[in-house]
């Protein structure tokens, strides 16, 4: 019996899809193997071992600018995810009114402007400010963050909001709830996995920025991938796949969550 | 005593104003750290360079002459400076590339996506979103095991026998040109999927009563439904591709410079600050060109169908 005709199918797509998918994930498990391989350098498969991740553990630098992206990513990806639910609260949901279109683009600037040149404009008043007024601590990495942050945390709060049904916050309302009331009983509650996964976003995207923490950090500052980067210049051992592996984890964990928490909003 | 229009007046009033009360902390924190700082770039692009870096506040088109232009040491006349607009043209021409090769391999594997079943479409797209949200230093890194001269390429050249010398990859445009498709593809995919996901395949079924081939369907009806797929990954791809910063500094070497990696030179070792901020401000206008071109073909799209 012949097979029947699949109209569907387009001549050697299945076969490039593949290729793809190979081809994305040929480098990542490279990547990886390498990481457990028992050789001073990278070149050569010597056996098995889990060295490498000793070693970077005991990187005293490694440990100190995971810590940083951690504390600049925990609190940037709150800012950002606090002040993008406001905004919002405020943009959807209701006519249009003046000034509407003016608030979308300006929070997601951000993501229209290439990052190389957010990082310069950066470094120029950063450093100017650092001269006036001495501080050169991590407000600046984290400001920066935040500012980068917002238009992710953003898209998936207003999906979800733009979805949500008025007629709960209407009930409330006639039921003599305060404002305030029906936003932490009615709103909040069903806002919650938007916002979870717009903290998320915003989580991954800062530990994830390379440009924009190279130009504003001062000395001493680096976050992880700032490390990664200035050691992948000056030649790398295995450690770098260990740290790499670790990260790749990590982002995994994380994506899965998203992935879990974005997929329950039906 | 005040009517009822005019209660309902004042409510809106009202409500408009809370509005711009609540979204005035997310305005501001991009307006600080992000819009506004663009705004002194404008600036400093008209001022001298200091001699240590910074700027001299005196007013100069000097940086923007040298843009475009070389003063000659000697007689002092104008011609074109041919470093950095090969600079600029190499980033446009690679990251057309990279956006075509991502096309070509990113719209098979967006259709094999969307025709697969449901229950197994989202395990696929789960297989796309990993990389996507995997750090992108990482993957660049990747790349260089793959690319460098006892990678796997070579390595699989050597053990089939067709060279004995490694060939040098790294350190190449190819090799700039392979990691940025590498990075960026997730980025064609996932508005491609997202609008062929929408097909009405009883277009397609149509199609073949009327004796079409697969290849006619696929010109004459799949591409054409999912332009404004096509259109939204190529900007995606485009942008960030123009603006490289990491991919070119890691794969590229010291000669493979992009406008990104141009930029940063001078605010390190060239010391030529308004120099570096109107090359940035090109690279944006560049970008911004390209959105037009983007916004106008997603209105009129839109309103075909619409």
């Amino acid at each position: 019996m012949a097979k029947r005709f699949d109209v569907r199918r387009q001549n050697g797509f299945v076969s490039l899809a593949i290729l793809c998918f190979f081809l994305l994930y040929l480098p990542i498990a490279t990547l990886v193997v390498y990481a457990f391989n028992d050789n001073d350098s990278l070149a050569i498969w010597k056996g098995f071992s889990l060295r490498w991740f000793h070693v970077a553990w005991n990187n005293g630098l490694v440990i100190e600018s995971s810590i940083r992206s951690f504390q600049i990513a925990a609190v940037a990806a709150l800012l950002a995810t606090i002040s993008a639910t406001m905004a919002a609260l405020a943009t959807t949901r209701t006519k249009p009114y003046r000034g509407l279109t003016f608030k979308y683009a300006f929070i997601n600037q951000p993501l229209m402007v290439p990052e190389i040149v957010t990082a310069v404009a950066l470094l120029i008043v950063f450093s100017r400010i650092k001269i006036w007024t001495g501080y050169s601590g991590l407000g600046y990495l984290i400001a920066a963050h935040t500012a980068f942050c917002v238009p992710f945390a953003y898209l998936p709060i207003r999906a979800r909001l733009e979805s949500m049904d008025l007629a709960l916050e209407t009930a409330a309302a006639d039921l003599y709830a305060t404002k305030w009331k029906t936003f932490l009983h009615v709103t909040l509650p069903l806002l919650w996995p938007g916002i979870l996964a717009g903290l998320m976003l915003a989580f991954v995207v800062s530990l994830d920025d390379v440009v924009i923490t190279e130009f504003v950090k001062s000395g001493g500052q680096d976050t992880l991938p700032t490390y990664m980067l200035g050691q992948i210049r000056r030649g790398v051992t295995p450690e770098i796949n260990a740290i790499s592996t670790a990260f790749l984890v990590l982002s995994i964990g994380i994506v899965t969550a998203f992935f879990f928490v974005s997929r329950k909003r039906t | 005593m005040a009517t009822a229009k005019e209660i309902a007046d004042k409510a809106e009033r009202d409500d408009i104003r809370s509005r711009w009360l609540l979204s005035a902390p997310a305005l501001l924190i991009v307006f600080l750290a992000a819009l506004g700082p663009l705004l002194i770039v404008v600036v400093y692009s008209f001022l001298t360079p200091g001699n240590y870096g910074d700027v001299k506040w005196q007013f100069s088109t000097d940086a923007w002459v040298s843009v475009l232009f070389e003063r000659d040491v000697f007689d002092d006349t104008l011609s074109l400076a041919t470093a950095y607009l090969s600079i600029f043209w190499r980033s446009v021409s690679l990251s057309l590339a990279t956006t075509v090769l991502t096309l070509i391999l990113g719209f098979p594997t967006a259709y094999f996506i969307a025709t697969r079943p449901d229950h197994r479409r989202d395990i696929w797209l789960f297989l796309i979103t990993i990389p996507f949200w995997t750090n992108l230093l990482i993957r660049t890194f990747a790349m260089q095991e793959v690319l460098r001269n006892d990678g796997i390429i070579n390595s699989a050249l050597k053990l089939l026998g067709i060279t004995d010398h490694p060939v040098q990859l790294m350190y190449t445009n190819f090799a700039v040109l392979a990691g940025m498709v590498y990075v960026f593809l997730p980025l064609m995919v996932l508005p491609l999927y997202a609008s062929m996901e929408k097909i009405d395949f009883r277009l397609v079924e149509a199609g073949y009563d009327l004796y079409a081939t697969r290849f006619e369907v696929l010109r004459r009806i799949i591409i054409p439904l999912v332009t404004p797929g096509i259109v939204a990954g190529s900007i995606l791809v485009f942008i960030p591709s123009l603006g490289a910063y990491v991919t070119p500094r890691v794969l590229g070497g010291g000669t493979n410079l992009m406008i990104g990696n141009l930029i940063e030179l001078q605010f390190g070792q060239g010391r030529n600050w308004p120099l570096g901020a109107s090359l940035s401000i090109t690279l944006m206008a560049i970008v911004m060109v390209a959105l037009l071109f983007y916004v106008r073909n997603t209105t009129r799209s839109d309103g075909a169908h619409g």
